[in-house]
């Protein structure tokens, strides 16, 4: 107990001095992750939004393999783009293997589908809404699909979120195409594993601290700015 | 007392004063229209969901003067026709034609107004703004067309409210508005008062009275006895999908010669 006290005051002092190590992993660590999920957003809304609006034969399975995919393993994930980034993979000609680009294209593929498969559901109960007026005005496909995304944006806004935490809280798929370098690529995560394993709980502590300090930085930063584009929109 | 207060309030705004300025501007161009996508012919018309029939050979003709209500009980098939005329849904069988074959000219020359206000979420005047773009208004146009409207429904004052706070009345006459804002020759409205107080639907008839006025043709489902015998100059009796009398409003009401629609006028159930 008294170890766990001398290692929880010890890491409060490493954030209030910020730490450069600790910085540096936690910049490195909302790049990367900031990235993935902005990528993930941009194809996860089309992906979404084509799926809630369109009826094709074979949906249902498209649907089901989507949501299924929401529970990707990240290790799986891991190993599947360190293969196609290995010198011998198809894809190993680009140097991407451990580099941060590596994890966040690990990050992009376990986030991509958790945000299509929300967006799509919130999209659609909005096409359940808006879909007759919408067609009444004269709307095209194209600017029924706009429409909906940006009635949707407070909804999207928190898939973003969960994206987000899905991202920010993994570690398996980074640690395997990352290779939890220090002063390359090393985040969070990874460093809070690894700070553990070596005994160096101080270190872990202090990037556990501030990582759910950004999950609740994050939340209320959304919280207000829904309140707000309720209030001015 | 605050009830009678705003229905005050709210007639005194439609005065014909105000809405000669409102109205002047905002749909004059597109309300006096160069060629009229009326009479609408509807021929042999059915309607069959899952093996049900819940519209049975319906055919009429509606030309541009009266105020058209549709009148029937609950699940007589009012809004799946309004729906189906307004081309939203698509007929099992017969036809919906208008004197127009230009479908997008068509299709802007009408607007709907449904049952219950489907507002997007954005503020009063983004609503109509919303529409009015859509229809291809340009930016510089737009901002004086939704002043109007607002002005002519009495919303100017809420124009920068987020649209889903309104109550329902104000909601309904957001709609209104904006089905008003893109200058409708066709006005289809699905039971617009039917959640809404009676001031509030004081307030809205006397909308749909004043658009009627300004040359646009209302078709206006209702299955109050009461509001179609305030607003109708035709009606059209739907019962259990069928078409039961298409006759002036006065014919209607005064000479009901169909037992089913005697019962009705005289508030018999009819299931």
């Amino acid at each position: 107990m008294q170890n766990l006290n001398t290692s929880f005051q010890a890491a409060v002092n490493m954030v209030l001095k910020l730490d450069p190590l600790l910085l540096e992993t936690v910049e490195l660590s909302l790049q990367v992750s900031l990235t993935a999920v902005i990528l993930a957003s941009i194809c996860g809304f089309m992906i979404g939004a084509a799926l809630a609006l369109s009826r094709f034969p074979g949906r249902q399975v498209v649907l089901v393999v989507l949501n299924a995919l929401m529970g990707l393993p990240p290790v799986v994930v891991g190993l599947t783009v360190y293969l196609l980034l290995s010198r011998a993979g198809p894809l190993g000609g680009l140097g991407l293997l451990f580099t941060p680009s590596a994890m966040v294209i690990a990050q992009w593929i376990l986030v991509t589908p958790l945000i299509a498969a929300l967006s799509r559901q919130v999209i659609e109960d909005l096409s359940f809404e808006y879909r007759d007026l919408l067609r009444s005005l004269g709307a095209s496909k194209l600017t029924m699909l706009l429409t909906l995304l940006w009635e949707g944006r407070l909804s999207l806004l928190t898939v973003m979120l969960a994206g987000f935490g899905r991202a920010i809280a993994e570690v398996g798929a980074v640690l395997i195409v990352g290779g939890n370098i220090v002063h390359h690529t090393r985040v969070m995560t990874t460093s809070i594993a690894l700070e553990t394993a070596k005994g160096n709980l101080s270190l872990a502590l202090g990037l556990g601290i501030i990582l759910i300090f950004i999950a609740c930085f994050i939340n209320a930063a959304i919280s207000i700015s829904k309140n707000y584009v309720e209030r001015v929109f | 007392m605050q009830r009678f207060r705003f229905q005050k309030i709210m007639l005194n705004a439609y005065s014909d004063k105000k809405l000669h300025f409102a109205i002047g501007d905002v749909a004059k161009a597109s309300v006096s229209h160069d060629k009229s996508i009326l009479p609408l012919c509807v021929d042999q018309l059915s309607m069959i969901k899952n093996g049900q029939l819940l519209l049975d050979n319906i055919s009429f003709k509606l030309t541009k003067e009266p105020i058209t209500i549709i009148l029937g009980a609950n699940g007589a098939g009012k809004t799946l026709l309004l729906n189906t005329c307004h081309g939203l849904l698509q007929p099992t069988r017969g036809t919906v034609v208008w004197q127009e074959d230009d479908f997008n000219r068509v299709r802007k020359k009408q607007a709907m107004v449904f049952q219950r206000p489907v507002l997007l979420k954005r503020s009063v005047a983004a609503n109509i703004d919303y529409a009015l773009k859509l229809h291809g208004i340009a930016k510089k146009l737009r901002r004086k067309q939704v002043e109007q409207c607002l002005y002519l429904t009495g919303l100017e004052s809420l124009q920068n409210r987020y649209a889903r706070v309104l109550s329902g009345g104000e909601q309904q006459r957001l709609a209104l508005a904006r089905a008003w804002s893109v200058g409708p020759e066709v006005l289809f409205l699905d039971e617009p008062t039917a959640n809404i107080d009676p001031p509030a639907t004081a307030a809205v008839e006397q909308l749909i009275r004043t658009f009627a006025k300004k040359g646009v043709k209302i078709i206006m489902t209702t299955h109050d006895l009461n509001q179609a015998k305030r607003l109708a100059e035709e009606v059209l009796f739907l019962h259990q999908g069928r078409l039961l009398e298409q006759n002036s409003a006065t014919h209607f009401f005064d000479h009901p010669t169909n037992p089913i629609i005697k019962a009705f006028i005289h508030g018999e159930l009819l299931w």
